[in-house]
């Protein structure tokens, strides 16, 4: 067909999903007309509105672009489709900011309770959702949506499948994090923790995720590699496990289509499994799986070495997998769960131990010869930290799964404590790595705006964790302690209001450290928009030749 | 020994070369570990135990739960007493799986930022729970509970019946006169010299029957969450529970 403006069409995609738009638009707008309760009236909206502005970037799209569709390949190079990263990559920064900031809040709301403020809107019992799916699903969801999309193109050497497809994903799973964590604002909420998420937008995410996996497996379908690289299996084993867990935890019958309010079918004992089937495996798939991808790849790429052991990464996949889903019961100890499972739960965490271990190891060592990097390269030194924090939680988990221990660390701070070990040891930091790494290479900017302000961001979110960690460690122990005190008469020591007040000075180091973990991110966020906009500080000149610096950091290697 | 392994990783390139396969031993491996751990719960009988007095929420505690759930009490309140003998010292028996048989979602709970409420029921005065409800502190000054005085608003449950219906369709043994007078039985919950009053209790034995919030002839959202707190974990009477027949 010759290119002439007259032989563009629309692609059989661009109709389709527009025709979708415009009819999810309209039932929408009649859902939120018909609602009997406002937030469901408001999320119709949002929906609808959402819709016609899909429509009309559809629109805008179609407008602005050539009669072809992009080349596969230019020159014999893959043309790797970068943009839906781009988006993910600045909304992951965005949300991470956000998500932190609220954390801040509600941890000095437990210093100083005036500061719920006498508004429903910012009640505890509503920031702290909000909280935690703003850094988990939004931040966390959004990076390893993006460096997956990145590292299948990379090492599949092909362009992302689909052409919209990729879009729908990343704008469909925001627009899910939106609708979330506006929701829990109003009260919309299943109080199932980490799938606060009411019914509709559970049904929505389904779809979003859906698409996930079909582009993530038509890029595998087409790779140019015989190997489906390491780092695809994890994310692969993520989003098909991730699927599974969503769907069955959120089965839930609403009261009417046109409402919020849903029951969750499952009751009581079995309710309480699923629900930590789910729970547990939201930080086994979502947070570590979908991470040690991460870890896979920009590892590797970062210490420019190979990774340390082959075999080991596929013992690793797959005893990672399979443990893992058997450790939820570990939530429900002493509890009317029968003890039965809570045994096999306990078990297999503490087995647990080992895979998650390997998969340290196999990342730390992939670092042999490489050691010194760490000296001169504050990002290297985010992913290598990270993997000490995950060791250390991977740790402390089994051990907090033994049900003696367990029967002091339930329901205390100890397990906030442990949980941040991994959010902001682990997760976070492999992020900021990653993220350090991919946000140059997207805009194809040599380096980061500026290493110093990593350094910063490095020291300071640092210092955050260690008061952070270390204060709940305390502070949960103590509360153990003191619940289960008694006097010399044979009576409880304390009341419970009197635990409640010995942990006012911790609960404000903890406040503190996440604020100094917040101005980490802010350092971070302001860094990579240098980068973006394409400016380099005084300090990251381009090195001269040879790759070492000049005075004592070039020092030659110590190997 | 030395021979095979190398046959062996040799044969996990099948699964590298090929991604459904992959996908599909991933889906496999996964599924494992679920299906041993939970299946069983919903055939052993000795899951949950048999009690008597458990009884499905009257409309006016389900509507009050439903405020419970919005709120999201449970994040910093459990609904699990364990069997350990500071904690019922503190809090009362330990928890069955029973008492909790109707609950969808279960509130268990995972965190103590403030006491367990399992059985918080008739621990304190309707009074009591209104002012603390209000401001925490006026009660308990060295409290950190979030105030809810926006709770004194009124209850929007002329649709309750649609929830009683809904529970129904999963499992909650609601009868058709408990949906068809569900309404009218929400404001007789208010009311002990009502009309319905009898008549409710016959259907929900032992439920408690008093103005929960002190402003008659108004049903506020804190008169339906006191009905629920003070319902907590009643149901039961441990002085004819034989243990010993639970044991699991």
């Amino acid at each position: 067909m010759a290119a002439t403006p007259s032989s563009k069409y629309m692609t059989e995609g661009e109709a389709g999903l527009g025709i979708v738009l415009l009819v999810g638009a309209l039932v929408c707008a009649l859902a939120s007309a018909r609602a009997v309760d406002t937030p469901f009236s408001v999320h119709m909206a949002v929906f609808a509105l959402a819709a016609v502005a899909g429509i009309g970037a559809l629109l805008k799209r179609y407008e602005g672009r050539p009669a072809e569709a992009p080349p596969q390949e230019i020159d014999g190079k893959p043309n790797y489709n970068l943009g839906p990263i781009k988006v993910a990559a600045v909304a992951a920064m965005g949300w991470g900011i956000a998500g932190f900031l609220v954390g801040c809040i509600i941890a000095f709301q437990l210093w100083a309770p005036s500061l719920n403020l006498g508004l429903e809107y910012t009640t505890f019992g509503r920031l702290r959702p909000l909280h935690t799916s703003a850094v988990i699903f939004a931040f966390g969801g959004n990076v390893l949506i993006g460096t997956s999309l990145y590292v299948v193109q990379r090492t599949c050497r092909t362009r992302l499948a689909g052409d919209l497809a990729p879009w729908f994903v990343v704008l469909g799973y925001n627009l899910f994090i939106v609708i979330a964590g506006t929701g829990y604002l109003m009260g919309v909420t299943q109080s199932k923790e980490y799938a606060e998420p009411e019914w509709y937008a559970d049904l929505w995410l389904t779809i979003v995720w859906v698409a996930y996996l079909l582009v993530f497996l038509a890029t595998l379908w087409k790779r140019k590699e015989p190997h489906i690289f390491v780092a695809n299996w994890f994310y692969l084993g993520f989003i098909v496990t991730i699927a599974m867990l969503h769907i069955v935890n959120n089965l839930a019958l609403p009261v009417t289509v046109f409402g919020s309010k849903s029951y969750p079918i499952f009751a009581g004992v079995q309710d309480a499994l699923i629900q930590w089937w789910y729970g547990h495996n939201a930080v086994g798939f979502f947070l570590t799986a979908g991470f040690l991808a991460i870890m896979y790849y920009f590892v590797p790429k970062r210490a420019e070495r190979p990774i340390y052991s082959y075999r080991l990464s596929i013992i690793h996949f797959w005893a990672l997998i399979f443990m893992y889903i058997w450790a939820g019961p570990h939530h429900l100890h002493y509890t009317a769960l029968p003890d039965w499972a809570q045994t096999l739960g306990m078990t297999f965490s503490i087995m647990l131990w080992m895979p998650s271990w390997g998969g340290m190891i196999n990342g730390l060592m992939t670092l042999s010869g490489a050691w010194d990097k760490l000296r001169t390269d504050p990002i290297l030194r985010f992913m290598v930290v990270s993997l000490a924090f995950y060791g250390m939680a991977t740790f402390e988990g089994p051990m907090m799964s033994i049900k003696a221990v367990n029967s002091l660390s339930h329901y205390t701070d100890w397990t906030i404590g442990h949980v941040h070990s991994g959010a902001l040891g682990w997760v976070a930091y492999i992020s900021f790595g990653a993220l350090y790494c991919l946000v140059p290479w997207l805009w194809n900017r040599r380096e980061v705006y500026s290493l110093k302000l990593v350094e910063w961001h490095f020291w300071v979110s640092t210092l955050g964790i260690v008061l952070y960690i270390s204060s709940m460690w305390v502070a949960g122990i103590m509360q153990g302690l003191m619940w289960r005190a008694y006097n010399s008469l044979g009576f409880l020591e304390y009341s419970f209001v009197e635990t409640v007040e010995a942990m006012q000075p911790y609960y404000l180091v903890r406040a503190l450290g996440g604020v100094l973990f917040l101005i980490g991110g802010l350092i971070m966020a302001y860094n990579l928009a240098m980068t973006i906009a394409g400016k380099t500080a005084a300090d990251s000149e381009p090195r001269p030749a040879g790759g070492t610096l000049p005075g004592p950091a070039g020092l030659a290697p110590a190997e | 020994m030395a021979t095979a392994q190398p046959g062996l990783w040799k044969r996990h390139e099948i699964l590298e070369k090929n991604s459904i396969l992959l996908l599909i031993c991933a889906l496999l491996v996964v599924a494992v570990g679920g299906l041993v751990e939970i299946t069983p719960l919903f055939y052993l009988k000795s899951t949950v135990e048999t009690v008597e007095g458990v009884r499905p929420y009257t409309p006016l505690e389900l509507a009050g739960r439903n405020i419970y759930v919005r709120e999201g009490c449970y994040l910093c309140h459990s609904q699990m007493i364990r069997p350990m003998r500071d904690e019922i010292e503190r809090y009362g028996h330990f928890s069955l799986a029973a008492e909790s048989m109707y609950d969808h979602p279960f509130q268990w709970g995972s965190k103590r930022t403030g006491p367990d409420l399992a059985r918080v029921g008739g621990k304190y005065s309707d009074q009591w729970h209104r002012e603390h409800l209000k401001d925490p502190r006026a009660v308990v000054p060295a409290s950190i509970m979030p105030a809810y005085a926006f709770l004194e608003r009124p209850l929007d449950a002329d649709a309750i019946a649609d929830d009683l219906k809904a529970n129904r369709a999963l499992g909650v043994p609601y009868s058709d006169e408990m949906i068809a007078l569900a309404r009218s039985d929400l404001s007789a919950q208010l009311d002990p010299d009502g009309p319905g009053a009898a008549d409710l209790q016959r259907r929900y034995p032992g439920a408690n029957v008093r103005d929960f919030g002190g402003d008659k002839g108004r049903v506020a959202e804190i008169d339906a969450l006191i009905a629920y707190l003070q319902v907590l974990g009643t149901m039961v009477d441990f002085k004819i529970y034989e243990d010993k027949k639970n044991l699991r």
